[in-house]
């Protein structure tokens, strides 16, 4: 017998009864007051993320040189805005290894946690979001579900090959439990509520 | 073997009074950070129970479940691999390495290759490892496994790390400060991956009906593991399955929250597919899983989801250290799991107990059983009167100082109790067989 032959019999011999059915999951609507931006912000703070709600009829250009005055290599994911680097689907991870800044659109965002979930499709090359030193990241403030319930009804988890929910930029208590940010990942985590330019709708 | 001796191992630990007053604080702290956590959505015990009902369903279809996991992973493109024993799961990494000349190997944190002892094995092979999570790189560097699930270094001061650091990675002798130390491991780390032809991560959940396994990281070092190298192999233990991403949502509520105190996880990862033009192994595991799995009172076990919350609540862990159980699992939970792999080796754990209960109350998915478990190996009829009639023989009849030795802790700060003439038990079997 295969070793996979083995383990299944011997799980199906061992399996134990009474067998509870499946439950079904609600949605647990949540139940807070406020907008789902502002919950959103919060929790993102709170899980060491910058927020900036609106851009207040700035460019985006102008938001990247205030967040970021000294960056020399921008690579952006998104057509939105142009970088100094070139991303496209032959681009190797390694490439990306001297990314100052990287720039994506989230697919949607959760307020529950402070989330934005990102695919390859988003991210074109995965690695974009690691090897960066800093991250900014576009949402829509249309795209943003109340909690996790509702983001794994989510399609897209079925069909992406890798999908991330980022919420904060990389960090360790492993020292004393003294919070550092950048630990392997990004320094910085910036989310920017910026509405999808109307042609994309 | 000689049993691990618990009490011995956690009287060195003890004597290291800052260590000791750091980690029973740090640990309390995670622990009251969870409370906060768990206060904070109304629906937590509602989602406790659906947590337990979701793992004792899926534990009592497992094989059906397993399948449709490994169908859909082939689909995905995925190749997926059956391990029976820790040997098994050891081989099947070499060789999926040697097939393709990997000479290095960047890991993100794993449990199940703890278990397996893989890093010894992969190395004596000419395999290099290089751990990237930082508590875990601390703990190779220094030649020690992990100490807890959740935070491997959490034993070691900065003070510690500095001269880990400084002998091993060229860190500053004598600087202390948190933020360099992470910076120097940081640079240390970062050609690792990305030059690795390989990397590694385990999984803390998998998901039957898509084919998908879920990594949780604070640190994003799994992501690189996973993102940079042209080959990932994933090790996952055969009870991680869960059926539907609907439930998935459940244990992502519930895991950060319990482990960490915080509503998620920095980086939520999953992985469905290997990348256009790269190769994704999985390798499944049994390694005595199967077994425990037709233990009457050990099933329940395998529900856990190792976030570590029975251990920041336990007073005998917070106050012994994790390296005194002298297992890859320790505190409450590796009190009842590690038995079960190895029953002499781990046959003084059960006694790492004051059977408070706490641990059982911060159990993200069932309230009762943990403690329950405990309470019944401590009780398990025949070892227990086995114990009682020995202990007796003994105390009336040997010196002193072979009664206060390492076997019995409890003598340290209290007197041993006269033996009565005659036990309950016998008594009472006496009596009523008189009747």
């Amino acid at each position: 017998m295969t070793g996979r032959d083995t383990i299944l019999a011997a799980v199906r011999a061992n399996q134990p009864k009474p067998t509870p059915a499946i439950p079904t999951i609600p949605l647990f609507e949540r139940a807070s007051a406020r907008s789902l931006i502002e919950d959103f912000g919060e929790a993102l703070v709170s899980m060491g993320g910058k927020f900036v709600p609106n851009l207040n009829g700035k460019p985006l250009d102008a938001l990247l040189k205030s967040l970021f005055p000294d960056a020399a290599a921008v690579c952006s994911a998104t057509p939105e805005i142009a970088g100094t680097r070139i991303i496209d689907s032959s681009t190797e991870p390694a490439a990306l290894a001297d990314v100052d800044v990287g720039i994506v659109r989230a697919a949607f965002g959760v307020a529950e946690t402070g989330s934005v979930w990102l695919s390859e499709e988003e991210l074109t090359t995965n690695a974009l979001a690691y090897l960066a030193q800093h991250l900014l990241v576009l949402l829509d403030p249309k795209q943003i579900v109340g909690n996790l319930h509702h983001a794994y009804g989510d399609p897209r988890f079925k069909t992406a090959r890798y999908a991330v929910l980022v919420t904060g930029p990389s960090a360790t208590a492993d020292i004393e439990g003294v919070l550092v940010h950048g630990a392997q990942g990004v320094r910085s985590l910036t989310v920017a509520i910026v509405p999808l330019p109307e042609v994309s709708r | 073997m000689r049993p691990i001796n618990h009490a011995e191992a956690s009287s060195h630990f003890i004597e290291a009074k800052e260590h000791l007053e750091f980690h029973d604080r740090r640990l309390w702290d995670l622990r009251l950070k969870r409370d906060r956590q768990a206060h904070g959505i109304p629906e937590w015990e509602e989602l406790r129970n659906l947590a337990s009902i979701i793992k004792e369903h899926t534990l009592s279809h497992l094989a059906d479940y397993l399948e449709q996991f490994e169908t859909q992973a082939k689909r995905n493109g995925a190749y997926v691999h059956w391990a029976r024993d820790a040997s098994e799961h050891n081989e099947i990494v070499y060789g999926v390495l040697s097939a393709r000349s990997a000479k290095t190997l960047v890991k993100s944190k794993s449990m199940l290759t703890e278990e397996c002892d893989m890093r010894p094995y992969l190395e004596t092979r000419g395999i290099k490892i290089i751990e990237t999570d930082l508590g875990e790189r601390i703990q190779q560097l220094d030649g020690e496994p992990p100490s807890p699930i959740v935070v491997p270094a959490v034993h070691k001061l900065r003070g510690d790390v500095s001269e880990v650091f400084a002998r091993t990675i060229e860190a500053q002798p004598g600087n202390n400060d948190p933020h360099y130390l992470a910076e120097v491991m940081r640079r240390n780390t970062r050609p690792y991956f990305l030059s690795a032809e390989a990397g590694m991560t385990g999984a803390n959940f998998a998901i039957a009906e898509t084919g998908s396994f879920v990594v949780c990281t604070n640190e994003g070092n799994a992501d690189l593991s996973a993102n940079v190298p042209k080959l990932h192999i994933a090790c996952i233990g055969i009870e991680k399955i869960i059926p539907k991403l609907e439930h998935l949502a459940v244990f992502i509520r519930m895991l950060s929250r319990s482990a960490l105190g915080s509503p998620i996880t920095q980086y939520t990862s999953h992985f469905r597919a290997p990348r256009t033009g790269t190769e994704l192994h999985i390798v499944l595991v049994d390694n005595g899983r199967s077994q425990r799995l037709g233990m009457k009172d050990f099933w329940y076990s395998l529900k856990c989801i190792r976030c570590g919350a029975c251990m920041n609540t336990c007073p005998v862990y917070r106050r012994s250290g994790g390296l005194s159980y002298g297992a890859t699992y320790s505190g409450p939970i590796g009190i009842i799991i590690d038995p079960a792999f190895d029953i002499r080796k781990y046959s003084n754990l059960p006694y790492a107990s004051t059977l408070n209960g706490s641990c059982s109350n911060q159990l993200p998915l069932v309230k009762k059983e943990a403690i329950r478990i405990i309470g019944k190996v401590m009780s398990e009829p025949q070892l227990y009167r086995a114990a009682i009639s020995a202990t007796g023989l003994a105390i009336e009849h040997l010196p002193r100082f072979a009664i206060y030795n390492w076997l019995n802790p409890w003598g340290k700060q209290r007197e041993v109790p006269e033996v009565p003439k005659q036990s309950f038990r016998s008594w009472y079997l006496e009596n009523r067989t008189r009747q």
